[in-house]
């Protein structure tokens, strides 16, 4: 960028921003609507909780962990128990395996819906938004019925999980299964039907194979570029293995690869079938035996205290691959290290070259199509020259909703 | 051509699959008669879960500072590998930098996540940068540069990641020794006390 002929100008927008779930700031360097340059600074809710964690002991950790995200508040601790139970070589029952990937899924059917509303809130279609988060009402509703709890679930425990579910429980499931299979033909259809939402979507934020593979992206962001890549389909863990689970990506339904935000759609509804699919094999499938395999915890606690290792837990969040490190030394039944990286951290980078490109009208859709989990904006500051002057949340939203209709014209 | 593209990459990708895959064994093998002793340890942990016990595999690796470049050149050529994360740990004398990363990835239940550790001395705390090989590692060497103070040589971009900019220099909060447990305390304890009671 030549400082002296300079014919751009700068557009931050954050740290606070609606297609943002958490606060992060973009700095865009933008050529009349075209973004030329972007820059991504993060940390504006670090919270310390890796550095809190080291100071708790590992059951209490798993409480910490679910208040990493409010969304991903089963995969979380999820990984952290998996990563506690490599390291100390804690077996799990089988049954525990099932009830997980029953929990696991059902977040995941959870998170994509939120995300499915965000997404055409975003280019000005709230009446889809309603009723998104209606069917997602329904998720929450399961979600509350059989851990008492709608967000932070406090399911999980190490070598295990805590509620079982019971035979009584078993209508309830099957009664929300069949209305999101009897809906989501209709989810289907207003999402990958509709005209308008092809022409804001197709060839808008495309990240190549090339950059999703050099980036390390992950998730449906990187499935929607065509990597194959999907911790429940490349690593046996929990139940996963015994279900076959397959690699959803878009051109299962198209044919072809595009990389853009109306492949990363494609891929969230496919996911969102593949999850009730699995869900339900799961509850059939599930054995029968003990949810955990050490209910004593004063006990647990003193084996892990004793036993010195390190070990990883990877899963795959409804927004890709989250990892957990943790080292033991043996004698403190604080972990010596506590590592978290949750997907967004991996999917920062690939928002440049999906951004670059791209009219400012597109940003928050682009933006919101990795799923990110940051929170939202409230202000934008447009520096034009010397003019300053301030785009609100509103404003912006308008921005992208006149292109809408225009294109609807 | 965007389209042409990743067809292009796609077609190369199943080409490259089609390469011989290595065993867990095997990759341990191929890095030690590469490298020698300079590989200090190596470790193939194996779970089985579900029901079907299929087993997950995770090696362990200890491997020499002055080999690390190289290591990751092979590791490149080798497959492309996926770097999930690296981690640090402070050992006192030394810090250890474990990279988590995944290979033989897409191909069902065929992947090995190999962890490398490395130990990097507290006097000389410097590493070389992976982003070269792999763009992908900016964010997690960034933050080690800030969080454990290690100076990754090479960079790309050297600004903090997460630490706001008024966080005082040369303290890494992720370093367990006392001169980092005495600057934390005092970030946070007393923060009050200039505020007079009513």
């Amino acid at each position: 960028m030549s400082q002296i002929t300079k014919t751009t100008y700068q557009l931050p927008i954050g740290p606070i921003h609606p297609a943002l779930k958490e606060p992060v700031m973009f700095k865009f360097e933008i050529d009349g609507e075209r973004i030329v340059d972007v820059d991504v600074e993060l940390g504006h809710v670090h919270r310390a909780i890796e550095w809190t964690g080291m100071r708790r002991n590992p059951i209490q950790i798993i409480y910490l962990a679910e208040r990493i995200c409010g969304i991903c508040s089963f995969v979380h601790p999820m990984a952290f128990c998996r990563a506690v139970e490599n390291a100390c070589d804690i077996q799990v029952p089988e049954r525990a395996d099932y009830l997980r990937v029953f929990h696991g899924e059902l977040e995941r059917i959870c998170s994509h819906l939120l995300w499915a509303g965000v997404a055409a809130h975003e280019i000005g279609f709230d009446t889809v938004l309603f009723l998104t988060w209606e069917m997602r009402e329904r998720a929450l509703d399961l979600t509350e019925y059989l851990t008492g709890n709608r967000v932070t679930k406090a399911i999980l425990t190490i070598g295990g999980v805590r509620r079982d579910i019971k035979p009584e429980n078993i209508p309830k499931i099957k009664e929300t299964l069949n209305y999101f299979k009897e809906n989501f033909e209709k989810l289907r259809h207003v999402f990958l039907d509709d005209k308008t939402f092809k022409m804001r979507c197709k060839g808008c934020g495309v990240l190549t194979y090339d950059d999703a593979l050099k980036l390390c992206a992950v998730g449906p962001t990187t499935r929607a570029s065509g990597v194959r890549k999907d911790v429940r389909a490349d690593q046996p863990y929990a139940a996963y293995s015994d279900l076959d689970v397959e690699y959803m990506t878009p051109d299962i339904l198209t044919g072809e690869v595009n990389g853009d935000v109306y492949d990363r759609i494609i891929v969230r509804l496919l996911e969102v079938k593949q999850s009730l699919d699995l869900m339900e094999r799961a509850v059939d499938q599930m054995p029968s035996g003990d949810i955990v395999s050490e209910p004593k915890i004063p006990k647990l606690l003193n084996y892990i205290k004793k036993t010195a290792g390190e070990g990883i837990g990877r899963d795959e969040a409804p927004r890709g691959e989250v990892i957990h490190y943790v080292k033991f030394d043996g004698e403190h039944e604080e972990p010596f290290t506590w590592k978290v990286r949750a997907s967004t951290y991996a999917n920062v980078l690939p928002w440049i070259p999906m951004l670059k490109g791209e009219q400012i009208a597109d940003i928050p859709i682009v933006a919101a199509s990795t799923d990110p989990c940051m929170s939202c904006t409230n202000r934008v500051t447009v520096i034009d020259k010397n003019k300053r002057y301030m785009l609100d949340k509103e404003q912006l939203h308008k921005l992208s909703v006149e292109k809408t209709r225009r294109m609807m014209r | 051509m965007a389209d042409e593209k990743i067809q292009k990459k796609t077609t190369e990708k199943k080409k490259e699959s089609t390469n011989k895959q290595l065993s867990p064994e095997e990759v341990v093998k191929y890095f030690k008669d590469e490298f020698k002793t300079k590989i200090k340890s190596a470790e193939i942990k194996k779970r089985a879960t579900g029901s079907k016990k299929k087993e997950f595999v995770n090696i362990w690796m200890k491997i020499d500072k002055s080999i690390f470049k190289d290591f990751i050149k092979h590791l490149c050529g080798l497959t492309y590998p996926h770097l999930a994360v690296c981690c640090g740990n402070d050992l006192g004398q030394d810090i250890e930098l474990v990279y988590n990363f995944s290979i033989y990835y897409g191909k069902n239940l065929q992947e090995i996540s190999l962890n490398v550790g490395v130990n990097v001395p507290k006097s000389k705390p410097e590493i070389e940068t992976i982003c070269d090989w792999i763009p992908g590692a900016l964010i997690t060497e960034r933050e080690k540069q800030e969080m454990l103070g290690i100076k990754v040589l090479g960079i790309p971009d050297n600004r903090r990641l997460f630490l706001p900019d008024d966080f005082p220099e040369k303290l890494y909060p992720w370093r367990k020794d006392e001169q980092t447990m005495k600057g934390i305390e005092k970030l946070y304890k007393n923060l009050h006390a200039g505020v007079k009671k009513k």
